[in-house]
């Protein structure tokens, strides 16, 4: 049985043993794994298993989450290594043994909970928001459905910080702009409309900036939205070499 | 520990009505934000379909047609003053978002797409109509942001992470006084004086099992007014969405039928041909999940149990199901391994809007009576009820309801907030928070709430649900009433400061037990059928006596009081609702 249904004491199929990283700063000296063995169906989320802990186990574990369907961005976890939404990892793909860890290179306030005001510190540098003084009066602005289509790929993001917390450029080096902030500048930079494109390019050329990207990919491979991540920081960069005015 | 503020304006709730306030606000007049959620991670984001304004951009459209549809979706009981001012300013409000940079789907001649809804029509009721303005489906999200986006270029203030648990009035009970808030990081009170207070907390649709609603829509801001002994108004009116993921209650937006898909019964058959011949598949919601419903009922339904139906997309062109509705064909691919490419979707209704919430009038000013106003206080989007959805919402009508309503609040309370000096607050004014707070975490001899959010949700998905009788209502009563029994020694076991959700969701469930007896309430003192709220023992409507919107109060006793306000008529006789 799917679902939130993970807090009802329904038959379930099997069962998998979760282990999460639990840390709360003054109580414990050091984050560590906590082992709780799980009843699962398995088309369950981890959301449900970590759901069936604080409701049946432990009330005290922490972790956020709302919509439960990969729209808010709320549940970015490292999840047997590789950063996914727990609300969009189904049981089934996983194995048996599923380690449960906060995203990384963020201070952990509690459990699987991060400081994320860090993260949007980056991305307000890269002023995410259209730039255009010039407002036709009464009527929408033109964009051609390809003028559109250019920029589609990166309004997509919803903030999770899945890409940025998976990069090994980001985890030592916190001001490194990092992936999301990039995709949130991509998306001004190629919108027809918007009119502050060198400004962001600056701020992206800047020793914080793109140029840190090593191409290491884990940013697509994390991003639950399926943004091509890497991609739209190698047209950031090509912007910089080729067309920067 | 306990810290003090002073704002002029404080908007709590960061989805879409409290964020357009914000963009009204900042700069004006000092103003805060306070929201439970970082303000990306609201509900609105999850929206999909589209935003109704009557631009005529692929034919002819007149926002008076809008108007009409939005009076006859609601059953006639949507106050038609506010449907008008609400249809009217579509059309700007779709303008400001696409100046704001939301960035639209598009026509080839470079104006913002559009596409049919469920109840919009051209002509009063001639034939579905290309209104919904639209970004695949993904409208939502994308005001969400870009709202966002418009806070963080004027630097609005904002306080994630924090929980308002109490309206404060002054002394006098005459004025708005400020707030008082959990923040969740530290377990600190903090108590915002205000002149203006804006309530924007959304819906509260996880009382109910089956729902398309985030784990945060508790109705927080209804039931601490509700509390406060404030009315709340038309909460029996609560539409349920046909297109949830079975079991899961997962969205599959109306914009999937716009698009052209079909929802067939086990034997293949489109049955929406049978309920509404003239817009079949776009029906209202209200109609198409008695539809369903009945289907199912009269064993019609899909699967081992027999109790879903399917959303059919497999005639449709990959590339236009691509491009028009990737992330619903994402859900359905990842939550139930069905490919909408060659595969009907599993589908029931599934719990999705409060069409009820906080009274307010055309300027979002709180209602206290039928005549009167409370001064300073607002109330914005799904919380509120001003009431432009009557007894049942159109599609992309709560979208639209957000930007232009949560404007008009943000305004209103700049108005306010510059004529008026800062009330006096009550002494102690985080006494009573305090107290509650302390009450969950000490109570050792109760239960969790977990037991009890269990029996809530499925006994309203049971009892007060598409098809709803004085039975079932009774019964639903007598639960809600046990479970309010235990619910006062409900018990945590995490007694700590630092993002103490355990604390937090205990008194959600408190919220969420008050407003379903308001509900439920609502719903057995109605006896007829209209909109939303279905009777088995009462099926038709009847204007004669219920052409009114309830208005429940917690009564001295605790019980409940019920009262009723009259509809505002206008242009649109009441008639009877076929498609």
């Amino acid at each position: 049985m799917p679902s939130e249904a993970a807090q009802e004491a329904t038959p379930t199929t099997s069962e998998v043993t979760l282990r999460v990283l639990r840390y709360t700063p003054g109580k414990d000296e050091e984050p560590h794994f906590e082992e709780y063995a799980v009843p699962v169906d398995p088309m369950d989320r981890v959301l449900d298993a970590l759901h069936y802990v604080k409701w049946h186990i432990d009330g005290s574990l922490g972790f956020r989450r709302s919509c439960a369907h990969g729209i808010c961005g709320s549940d970015a976890m490292l999840i047997n290594g590789r950063n996914r939404l727990a609300c969009k990892v189904l049981i089934r793909e996983l194995p048996s043994v599923i380690n449960v860890e906060p995203i990384k290179g963020l201070p952990i306030h509690k459990d699987l909970i991060v400081d994320m005001d860090g993260f949007f510190a980056s991305y307000k540098r890269v002023m995410p928001f259209l730039v255009n003084e010039q407002v036709p009066t009464d009527k929408e602005r033109l964009q051609s459905p390809a003028d559109r289509e250019k920029f589609d790929d990166t309004t997509k993001c919803i903030l999770c910080a899945a890409c940025t917390t998976s990069c090994p450029i980001f985890w030592p080096d916190n001001s490194y702009i990092g992936p999301a902030a990039i995709v949130n500048a991509h998306r001004f930079i190629f919108d027809s409309r918007d009119t502050a494109a060198a400004d962001r390019l600056e701020v992206l050329n800047g020793a914080t900036g793109v140029w840190k990207c090593r191409t290491t990919f884990n940013c697509t491979n994390a991003c639950p939205r399926d943004i091509d991540v890497t991609t739209a920081i190698q047209q950031v960069k090509r912007e910089l070499i080729f067309n920067r005015i | 520990m306990i810290h003090q503020h002073t704002y002029d304006v404080v908007i709590v709730g960061a989805g879409g009505a409290g964020l357009r306030a914000a963009i009204e606000a900042a700069g004006k007049v000092r103003t805060a934000v306070i929201t439970k959620l970082y303000p990306t991670r609201s509900h609105t984001g999850a929206a999909q379909g589209g935003m109704c304004a009557a631009l005529g951009n692929l034919e002819e459209d007149k926002w008076e047609w809008h108007a009409f549809d939005t009076v006859k979706g609601s059953d006639y009981l949507g106050d038609q003053d506010a449907i008008d001012v609400m249809c009217k300013e579509a059309v700007d409000a779709v303008i400001e978002l696409e100046h704001f940079g939301l960035p639209f789907s598009r026509n080839d001649d470079g104006t913002i797409a559009q596409r049919p809804f469920g109840g919009h029509t051209r002509n009063h009721g001639e034939a579905p109509v290309r209104r919904a303005c639209y970004a695949a489906d993904r409208t939502g999200h994308m005001i969400l942001q870009t709202l966002y986006q418009q806070c963080v270029k004027r630097d609005v203030e904002f306080f994630n992470e924090f929980y308002v648990l109490d309206f404060l009035a002054s002394p006098d009970g005459a004025a708005t006084a400020g707030v008082v808030a959990y923040e969740l990081k530290t377990g600190d009170l903090h108590v915002f004086r205000a002149k203006s207070v804006v309530f924007a907390t959304g819906g509260f649709g996880k009382m109910f099992k089956v729902t398309s609603n985030a784990h945060a829509l508790t109705g927080d801001g209804p039931a601490v007014l509700y509390r406060r002994g404030f009315p709340l108004e038309d909460m029996e009116f609560f539409q349920f969405h046909p297109t949830g993921i079975y079991r899961l209650g997962i969205l599959l937006s109306e914009a999937a039928r716009g698009e052209g898909g079909i929802l067939r019964n086990k034997d293949g058959e489109r049955f929406m041909e049978r309920y509404a011949p003239t817009i079949k598949d776009l029906a209202p919601r209200d109609m198409v999940s008695r539809a369903i419903q009945t289907e199912i009922l009269d064993g019609r339904g899909a699967g081992p149990d027999g109790d879903y139906v399917y959303l059919d997309l497999t005639h449709l062109p990959r590339e236009q199901i691509d491009s028009k509705l990737p992330d619903i064909t994402d859900f359905a691919r990842t939550y139930l391994g069905v490919e909408p490419y060659t595969e009907g979707v599993p589908i029931q209704p599934t719990a999705h809007y409060a069409m009820g919430g906080i009274p307010t009038d055309i300027d979002a000013q709180v209602r206290v009576s039928p005549t009167q106003v409370f001064p300073g206080l607002y109330a914005a989007g799904e919380c509120a009820s001003v009431s432009v959805h009557g007894a049942n919402r159109l599609g992309t009508n709560s979208l639209l309801d957000i930007v232009v309503f949560g404007r008009r609040a943000g305004i209103a309370a700049v108005e306010h907030a510059r004529s008026t000096r800062h009330a006096e607050l009550p002494a102690n004014p985080a006494a009573d928070v305090a107290a509650q707070l302390e009450r969950v975490r000490s109570a050792t001899t109760g239960e969790a709430g977990v037991h009890m959010r269990v029996e809530l949700q499925n006994s309203m998905n049971a009892n007060a649900t598409v098809f709803r009788s004085g039975e079932t209502l009774t019964t639903q009563l007598d639960v809600l009433r046990d479970l309010q029994r235990r619910y006062r020694s409900v018990t945590v076991d995490d007694k700590g400061t630092t993002y103490n959700t355990d604390l937090l969701e205990a008194i959600e469930l408190g919220h969420l037990l008050d407003l379903a007896e308001t509900l439920v309430a609502g719903a057995l003192n109605r006896t007829e059928s209209r909109g939303a709220h279905y009777r088995d023992d009462y099926s038709k409507r009847d204007d004669g006596n219920f052409l009114k919107h309830t208005m429940v109060r917690r009564g001295a006793d605790g019980g409940i009081d019920i009262d009723y306000r009259p509809v505002t008529l206008g242009r649109y006789e009441p008639m009877e609702r076929k498609y």
